[in-house]
């Protein structure tokens, strides 16, 4: 039944989202195009690779604030890469994104999970020293457009059946995950970590190992979402997404994921990132100045934790019921 | 020390720990101890709290791993890595504790970390849901296993952990005081499950506090005392005096401080309490000099309802007067001021801040006096706390110790201070010597007697039927959250007691 | 109770302290921190010919006072359990609020009024979400962290405020005496309060019980939600102070204004041996964490080292200062 409600959250999310668009189509009526849909949806799918990445390690009771810099860092090695060596397969390139994001997740998930660091010192920690980073490799220039091969370019701009790669990538990343967190043993570790730790290492599960995998899956999107975005927007320097990592965090709030872990799917944090994504689309489209959109997102957060919060309150109110009934 | 039997019928035990040691910093919780499991058997393990038992569940079930000894499966020596090394060997545990997620399914919570696979290696959630609904049925819970854990009560939680551990095939089965959260009907329930579990054959180990339980269900039993073995034996061959003897290692009966009640004016007044969802209707009168027993089953109300009188939750509607005046209370801040201090059963989360040192607790609520407009003066806080825990005969190796690193009675000893040093007209001491040892047990009692007789009114509640005879001038008896009985000292009997609160 | 009772009790073997404070104190986080900070300006003196000038120390203090400001009142705030992640955001709104004021040809005490009122009533909607809604501090203040600096895109998109009156230059840009400035003056003053505050009273005690053991606090008679939103004002009055103090220094109000500083905040706060899961911490250790950090980044910045490389170092810092000593624990286990 519960699961019913929950459910219910991601459809008041999704109910949300058609009103916005209905409401923004009876002012503007191109804005429901397919085509104008499907590139809010390309658009918004970087957002949704790192949402995906980090409800997982919301889920496990931690928080991961280095996935802007982690795709920056990576962005840039590909694109210097790229540069000296123009020739390189776009295959290979993916291959090594995804692995340079996979390891600084791995550093991220072996600090937690050896050391024990709360996870929220870990990660503000090594978003800076990323961010460091990229401007020591660069010296502080920019990669342009012009310098990059157009295979590079090309790749998430591909079109497939009418989607470009990049919307595909999302895509894929939403299926495999889903499958990933309902259907294999470390998803439901994950959420048995996230909501009573203690019991798991009971039920013989290794929580700080759960906490280290999901760090890297989120390092591996971070990485490969570094890659897409470079080449989509064609440039590479040291502070692009700068800040990004709040919109993801706002992306899994607004999609129903607890911050105290445990609760949370990947349809939320789908949803919570298409939220944010048809509002910084449509602003323009309805005269309003982009300079809202961060207002917007952060009333959005807000209300969503204290939706979320009202939900749990009465779930508890239920659980005594019971209790008197069943005593 | 109790032999064995010369004749033992049983050949090989399933399970064998031979001298066991585990040593935590500073503390040796278990030292050589052993340990024999037999299939078809029930084996009660017996000891106090701190004899080593809850280690040894976590040595049996692979969370800690022994310093020394061997554990042996068959005879053959094993070592476990991990939880689920020893679950692979066939080892499950109903655990003290909650180990249960509320988030995930009944079935889910049944089979997390074994569940069964399908195509790719895939959780197959549909056979996942028919085989925990065939467990829950042989269980006898009528659980839908398709539910969230948490819309559960705390009867069916325990039946799912129940169902958890049989859904391994298990062929050694922990229970780790499972009928602590039980009420009768449940317990009688449980009885049954272990008697098909022994027909099984498997072999299983109870860990219990309660005799009449152990009389009742085992078959032999295994006495621990200071994280040593006492001894070991079949059931039958002994009664409760020898055990008890064992496990305190000296002979012991409940005594309780021989007392001259002078109960004095109404110093609390209830009336009509009631709470939305925890309690209706309670009201009573409170005396100077008086020990009010609450009794009833775990679950009843007794803890909501003392903790609405001490402002934590609003209650719905009612009336407290304190030596006349009306109050409301509507933080614990100001209970205290208005005289009534509350010592909760749960030390470590509600009643101490463990992390602090005892003087630093002990001066908590009653830092208005001991500072100066808002500035800590430290002289006067030790003072004060050397007052009051020396009343209390504490024992610590100083007034700037953690409360974290003391036993469980000296703990309660220190929570006990922390409210007397603000003078209260009303204790409530919330089951107060749940989980600390007898000899603390006692000192506890014989306070509570010379606090009544100070003057000082005690609200006791209590789950230990000896306890509420030997202290109570009253008891009041509460039901799901009603109060079924108020008896005083005359009408006071086992027998009673159990009838109201049970409802029979 | 006279002093006399102290030793009056025969059944008292108790002893108050085993170690002696002063013992406690040299084996403390700040010792070592503080070893740190003298490590850093002797190499500083050697690396750079330019570092022992009173008026570049004096212009290095630039690099943390503001910060450190907030970083007391932050200090409280986690060490109570909570965090406020909006108070670079804080200080954009209440740079807007004045910018407004300004527009609207406020004075210098007026500017001061709105940007401490400004930053009081941010801290209220932040400590209301908190404590009265019961929300997780964490999230609440991400969102406040947009909204607040999301306003101050609204009001000023690309725009900015500037022209402010000679005579509000002073909290920024004055100094009291010689090369002391108004702002290290501020900062001197601030540490003390707050470090009496924090551990010579009554409220300091609870803030400590609180961070500890909110529900044992709360069944001890503390008001825990009042002393967390008691907290939460006093961050964002901080927050509202360094906005006059950069504000005035900076002379202009853009909405991007303390990017990021929410971080830097943080870090001085754990680097000052704060456990950011609460419970302990204290401001003579967050004192030594400023002055740390404005060191290296002075002395870096003497060397031409670019300002964000600073963040590698910071970022070391922050995760090395725990890590270390728990590597030596573990190496010791072995």
């Amino acid at each position: 039944m519960l699961q019913r409600i929950i459910r219910a959250r991601e459809t008041l999310l999704l109910g949300a989202i058609l009103v916005l668009i209905a409401l923004i189509s009876t002012r503007f009526p191109g804005f429901i195009a397919p085509s104008n849909l499907a590139r809010v949806f390309n658009d918004t799918s970087p957002l949704i690779l790192l949402a995906i990445g980090q409800m997982i390690v919301i889920l496990t009771r931690c928080i991961d604030l280095s996935v802007a810099a982690n795709l920056a860092l990576t962005g840039m090695v590909v694109a210097m890469v790229n540069l000296s060596f123009p020739g390189l397969p776009v295959a290979l390139i993916v291959v090594l994104a995804i692995a340079l994001g996979t390891a600084m997740g791995m550093v991220n998930g072996l600090l937690v999970w050896k050391l024990a660091i709360p996870p929220i010192v870990v990660t503000l920690g090594t978003m800076t020293i990323f961010r460091g980073i990229i401007f020591l490799i660069s010296d502080g220039k920019w990669v342009n457009s012009h310098e990059m091969s157009a295979a590079f370019k090309a790749f998430p701009r591909a079109e497939f059946l009418g989607l470009p790669m990049l919307s595909w990538t999302a895509i894929a990343a939403v299926l495999l995950f889903t499958v990933v967190m309902t259907r294999t043993t470390f998803g439901r570790a994950a959420y048995a970590v996230g909501g009573n730790p203690h019991a798991a290492t009971y039920t013989g599960i290794d929580v700080g190992r759960t906490q280290f995998w999901a760090f890297t899956i989120s390092g591996a999107l971070a990485g490969l979402t570094g890659y897409l975005w470079v080449s989509r927007y064609a440039v590479a320097y040291v502070d692009i997404a700068g800040g990004f990592e709040l919109d993801v965090v706002a992306a899994c709030v607004i999609g129903g994921i607890s911050i105290a872990g445990g609760i949370g799917t990947i349809g939320g944090a789908l949803l919570g990132a298409l939220f944010l994504g048809v509002i910084k689309n449509a602003l323009p489209v309805i005269n309003i100045s982009p300079f809202w959109q961060l207002a917007i997102s952060g009333a959005a957060i807000i209300i969503a934790v204290a939706v979320n919060a009202r939900a749990n309150c009465e779930k508890g109110r239920i659980i005594l019921k019971s209790a008197e009934h069943a005593a | 020390m109790q032999s064995v039997p010369a004749a033992d019928p049983d050949p090989t035990p399933v399970l064998a720990l031979d001298g066991i040691t585990k040593t935590f910093p500073g503390v040796k919780a278990l030292s050589k101890v052993r340990l024999a499991l037999y299939p078809g058997q029930v084996t009660a393990l017996i000891g106090e709290n701190g004899a080593g038992k809850s280690t040894l569940v976590k040595v049996l079930t692979g969370i800690y791993q022994p310093d020394g000894g061997a554990i042996r499966v068959d005879g053959k020596e094993v070592s476990f890595a991990g939880a689920q090394a020893a679950a692979d060997a066939g080892i499950t545990a109903i655990h003290q504790e909650t180990v249960l997620f509320d988030e995930l399914s009944v079935a889910e919570n049944i089979f997390l970390g074994h569940a069964p696979r399908g195509r790719f290696g895939l959780i197959d959630w549909a056979e996942m849901s028919r085989r925990a609904a065939e467990i829950l049925k042989s269980v006898g819970a009528e659980i839908d296993p398709d539910h969230k854990l948490r819309d559960l009560g705390i009867a069916n939680k325990h039946l799912v952990a129940i169902s958890r551990a049989l859904s391994i095939d298990a062929r050694v089965v922990v229970m780790d005081e499972p009928t602590a959260a039980l009420s009768h009907k449940e317990i009688h329930e449980l009885y049954e499950l272990v008697e098909t579990l022994k027909a099984q054959g498997k072999a299983i180990l109870f860990i219990s506090h309660k005799f009449d339980e152990v009389f009742r269900i085992a078959d032999r039993y295994t006495v621990f005392r200071d994280g040593q073995f006492v001894g070991e034996g079949q059931i039958d061959a002994v009664d409760e005096a020898a055990l008890v003897k064992m496990m305190v290692g000296r002979d012991v009966s409940q005594i309780f401080p021989e007392r001259q009640s002078h109960i004095g004016e109404v110093v609390l007044d209830v009336a009509a309490m009631s709470h939305p969802t925890e309690f209706a209707d309670i009201g009573f009168t409170l005396r100077r000099g008086e020990i009010l027993g609450f009794y009833g089953l775990v679950g009843a109300g007794r803890s909501e309802f003392m903790q609405a009188l001490f402002g934590i939750t609003r209650p719905s509607a009612g009336q407290v007067t304190i030596d006349g005046d009306a109050t409301a209370l509507t933080s614990p801040a100001e209970a205290v001021d208005a005289g009534i201090v509350y010592v909760p059963e749960d030390r470590g989360a509600q009643g101490a801040i463990t992390a602090l040192p005892i003087f630093q607790n002990v001066t908590l609520p009653s830092l208005r006096r001991t500072s100066r407009s808002g500035f800590i003066r430290l002289a006067e806080e030790f003072s004060l706390a050397r007052e009051y825990t020396s009343r209390l005969d504490l024992r610590a190796a100083s007034l700037d110790t953690a409360v974290g690193n003391l036993s469980g009675g000296n703990q309660q000893k220190v929570v006990i201070a922390k409210w007397l040093a603000t003078k209260p007209k009303v204790i409530i001491l919330d089951e107060p010597t749940k989980g600390i040892d007898i000899g603390s047990k006692a000192a506890v009692h014989a306070f509570m007697a010379e606090l009544a007789a100070q003057g000082l009114a005690v609200i006791m509640v209590s789950s230990e039927i000896p306890e509420v005879l030997g202290m109570s001038d009253r008891v009041i008896i509460m039901r799901e959250g009603r109060m079924v009985a108020e008896l005083d000292r005359a009408e006071m009997t086992p027998e009673t007691l159990v009838r109201h609160a049970a409802g029979i | 109770m006279s002093p006399t009772d102290q030793t009056s009790d025969a059944r008292s073997a108790i002893p108050d302290r085993l170690q002696s404070q002063l013992e406690q104190r040299l084996k403390s986080w700040e010792s070592l921190l503080l070893l740190v900070a003298i490590a850093i300006f002797v190499a500083n003196s050697f690396a750079s010919p330019y570092f022992l000038n009173a008026w570049n120390l004096s212009d290095a203090t630039f690099n943390f006072t503001e910060k450190a400001m907030i970083a007391f009142a932050m200090a409280l705030l986690i060490i109570s359990g909570e965090i406020d992640l909006s108070v670079a955001a804080i200080i954009a709104l209440a740079s807007t609020a004045m910018g407004a004021a300004l527009q609207l040809g406020a004075g210098t005490p007026v500017l001061i009024l709105v940007g401490l009122g400004t930053g009081l009533l941010c801290g209220a909607f932040n400590g209301f979400l908190v404590t009265r809604m019961g929300l997780p501090s964490i999230v609440v203040t991400i969102g406040t962290m947009s909204l607040f600096r999301g306003i101050s895109y609204i009001v000023l998109g690309d725009k900015s405020f500037q022209g402010y009156p000679s005579d509000f230059a002073f909290f920024g840009q004055g100094y009291v005496f010689w090369v002391i400035s108004f702002e290290i003056v501020l900062f001197t003053i601030l540490a003390v309060i707050y470090g009496i505050v924090l551990h010579k009273t009554n409220f300091g005690r609870a803030v400590y019980a609180i961070g500890n053991n909110p529900t044992g606090a709360l069944f001890s008679g503390i008001r825990v939600a009042r002393v967390k939103f008691i907290l939460f004002l006093l961050t964002g009055l901080m927050a509202g102070v360094a906005a006059i103090c950069l504000t005035s220094r900076l002379g202009s109000t853009r909405p991007s204004i303390a990017f990021g500083w929410e971080l830097e905040v943080v870090t001085m706060v754990v680097l000052g041996g704060v456990n950011i899961l609460g419970g302990s911490g204290t401001i003579p250790g967050v004192v030594i964490a400023a002055f740390v950090m404005g060191l290296v980044t002075f002395g870096l910045g003497l060397l031409n080292v670019p300002g964000i490389v600073m963040s590698i170092v910071i970022g070391s810092l922050l995760i090395g200062v725990i890590a270390l000593p728990r590597l030596w624990t573990m190496w010791r286990q072995r």
